[in-house]
């Protein structure tokens, strides 16, 4: 319609899926390839960003330039016989989804959202319920280029410039901007999933279910809140692809809205039983088994927009941390221990086994073992000390955190997760910056 | 749909074809098997626009950088489009610009150029094209018009009135080639998010361009006159329509 800039006074902020912490930046649209370098080159740091699904601080940059990419939405070639694509980086996987299955096309990994972007994707090396047989996102991806705030250009390939392949896979958006990418998609010949759900209590027994699964994807809800005999059950949960034909329609928009922000007595220790109780009890029998829609099986959270609103204005903190299997079983119930114990977790645990798939990225978050991620909602000192309890024993046991996740690291922390993070300091872009890089070279404190 | 192959598959020119708007309609009709003669001043993002087209099921792309400002270049290009596609059945004029308000309010010649974009580059493009219509006995001409040529506010007058004045050119187009079988669409946009209004703070009233698509292609295939989009527009412009003109030159708008 068109108004004059008089409703233009303030600049719109950019939150992260967690909605903490809370950073003003200027957010500036991205539309085209060529939009970048900016025109006239900001003053600030700069930090390219895609949906804002991640949770923590690795899309922001507080009073920097955010270039917002979701407008770079273009698909500009695919080939049937093979499944390659090529697209812009603000391109979602709910549009390559839209796209690829009616088409007999599926992404090659994914994570628990179709809301995120390509971009997004690569810079996260992003994984899913298939790792341990396809490793991460970063694996499928053929090529993609990369534009440094200085104008300058490189395709990137594992053979044409692979350092900087293997740098800006996982490399939090820091080496600068893609604007394009290749990537491998798999067919498949309908939109059922051949489901198979175990229940389990303790994690002996999701460790056996877990050795005995032969599934292309599997992952398990874990109750973090439940205590003795309750203690971490949960359900096992995999599926193939099925291999009988079936549809392969596109799927429809969801309806829902998480409309307001809950009030923050809403989550609390009852509420949180009672949810894991309905969850763990809607399956009956031990087991079950049957055909499901992709969409519930890959994004239950998906049909209900907004969903992080239900943990109020003050947001959530999200923990993930893989260990390795050594020390996997002991670490993984002292944490777990931990969480209950607090009873600050929330309904949404998961629990998987990464697989020894390698990643290409220099910066990647998973490797071979358990690993656990779940929500909680902020209630300031007494969630940020669990999470530093939790990131304590996790480096005890010679694990690792996930950035994509994370808003509390320390730069202790961090620097003994990714020890190779002073080579990586080399590959990003000058003019580019995020407040998780920040904090975790120690140029930020922590705040409350 | 991919996978539903329409009987007769549409030949599209496209005027303005980066714009927003413009790129998430062109892609619905992609998914039909369309092909296109896309214009638009950039090469370089007429070739990105060409490339989704085709990924998403174009038939066959045509690109034509030009400015559309330059109404006497208008028929050569109108019948290279013609010769590429061996005919047009479906015109989409999506080029416009929002300008500067305050600007074209102290100097005549900013208001001028908003005037010869939206509006006298639209007059010289629908003139050809109703009489190559009319003479086909067929066809459909869409154009991108605004809600806020409904009636002018302060904040916007003159982009309002360039719009304004093209919405009564189209009825007078319309109801002159309606007899020969030719619909002329009036396409009222309310808040769209898009590069022209990436300055703007949104609100709940704000659209994205991939819904006002759907309801432009509805508006096509039913062959409709005027299409409001969203549809809700049409209530909030009636009622913006039905405020007394002494109340309403009071009011911050």
């Amino acid at each position: 319609m068109g108004n004059s800039s008089s409703n233009a006074a303030q600049a719109p902020s950019f939150e992260s899926w967690g909605r903490y912490p809370q950073l003003q930046a200027e957010v500036v649209p991205l539309h085209w390839a060529g939009d970048f370098p900016l025109p006239h080159a900001p003053a600030t740091k700069q930090l390219a960003v895609g949906l804002g699904r991640s949770y923590g601080d690795v899309c922001l940059l507080e009073n920097g330039t955010l270039l917002q990419t979701a407008g770079m939405d273009r698909l500009l070639h695919f080939d049937p016989a093979t499944g390659m694509l090529r697209c812009e980086a603000g391109v979602t996987l709910q549009q390559i989804l839209d796209f690829g299955v009616p088409r007999g096309y599926f992404l090659p990994v994914t994570p628990g959202t179709k809301y995120v972007t390509v971009g997004g994707s690569i810079a996260n090396d992003i994984h899913g319920k298939n790792h341990h047989v396809a490793g991460t996102f970063g694996r499928h991806v053929v090529r993609f280029e990369l534009v440094r705030s200085d104008g300058a250009r490189f395709v990137c390939s594992p053979i044409e410039n692979p350092e900087w392949f293997a740098a800006t896979i996982g490399g939090m958006g820091l080496t600068g901007l893609i604007s394009w990418a290749e990537i491998h998609l798999r067919p498949i010949v309908s939109r059922k999933i051949d489901y198979r759900g175990d229940k389990f209590h303790g994690l002996d027994e999701f460790f056996a279910l877990s050795q005995s699964a032969n599934s292309e994807y599997s992952v398990a809800w874990i109750d973090c809140v439940s205590t003795g005999r309750n203690f971490a059950r949960g359900i096992f949960m995999q599926g193939d692809h099925s291999e009988t034909p079936g549809p392969l329609t596109r799927s429809k928009e969801p309806k829902l809205t998480f409309p307001f922000n809950l009030p923050e007595i809403a989550l609390n220790r009852f509420s949180m039983a009672t949810f894991n109780a309905l969850y763990f009890h809607k399956q009956l029998g031990k087991q079950k088994i049957g055909p499901v829609d992709y969409e519930p099986f890959f994004y239950p959270l998906d049909a209900v927009l907004h969903w992080n609103r239900m943990y109020g204005k003050q947001g959530l903190l999200q923990f993930q941390n893989v260990l390795p299997h050594e020390s996997g079983r002991e670490g993984m119930i002292e944490i777990l221990k931990a969480i209950t114990k607090s009873g600050l977790a929330s309904f949404l645990a998961v629990i998987k086994f990464f697989g020894d798939v390698p990643s290409v990225g220099m910066m990647s978050f998973p490797k071979p073992g358990p690993m656990l991620a779940l929500d909680f909602p902020i209630r300031r000192e007494v969630s940020f000390d669990l999470v530093d309890r939790l990131a304590r024993i996790t480096l005890e046991h010679g694990g690792r955190m996930y950035s994509a996740k994370d808003a509390r690291m320390t730069p202790e922390q961090f620097q003994a997760f990714y020890p190779q993070w002073q080579e990586f300091a080399r590959y990003v872009d000058p003019g580019f910056d995020s407040a998780f890089w920040q904090r975790v070279t120690g140029r930020r404190p922590l705040v409350g | 749909m991919a996978d539903r192959l329409p009987a007769a598959s549409k030949r599209v020119l496209a005027l303005g074809a980066t714009s927003a708007i413009a790129q998430a309609t062109l892609r619905l009709l992609a998914e039909q098997q369309a092909s296109f003669f896309i214009v638009g001043r950039n090469e370089q993002k007429l070739a990105a626009v060409r490339d989704d087209l085709l990924t998403r099921g174009a038939s066959a792309v045509s690109t034509f950088a030009a400015d559309l400002d330059d109404t006497d270049a208008h028929p050569a290009m109108l019948s290279h489009a013609v010769t590429a596609m061996g005919g047009i059945d479906v015109a989409l004029l999506a080029h416009g610009v929002l300008g500067d308000q305050p600007e074209a309010e102290k100097n005549y010649a900013v208001a001028a150029a908003i005037l010869q974009t939206n509006f006298l580059s639209a007059v010289s493009l629908v003139t050809w094209l109703a009489n190559y219509f009319e003479a086909e006995h067929r066809g459909t001409i869409a154009v991108v018009s605004s809600v806020a040529g409904d009636r002018g506010r302060k904040s916007n007058y003159v982009y309002g009135a360039s719009k304004g004045g093209l919405n009564i050119f189209l009825d007078g187009v319309r109801n002159r080639i309606d007899r020969a079988g030719v619909q002329v669409l009036t396409i009222k946009p309310g808040f769209v998010a898009t590069p022209m209004t990436a300055h703007l703070k949104k609100n709940a009233l704000f659209a994205e361009p991939a819904q006002v698509a759907k309801y432009i292609l509805r508006a096509i295939e039913k062959r409709k006159d005027v299409v409001y989009a969203p549809p809700f527009w049409g209530l909030i412009m009636l009622l913006v329509r039905s405020i007394p003109r002494r109340i309403f030159k009071k009011m911050n708008l």
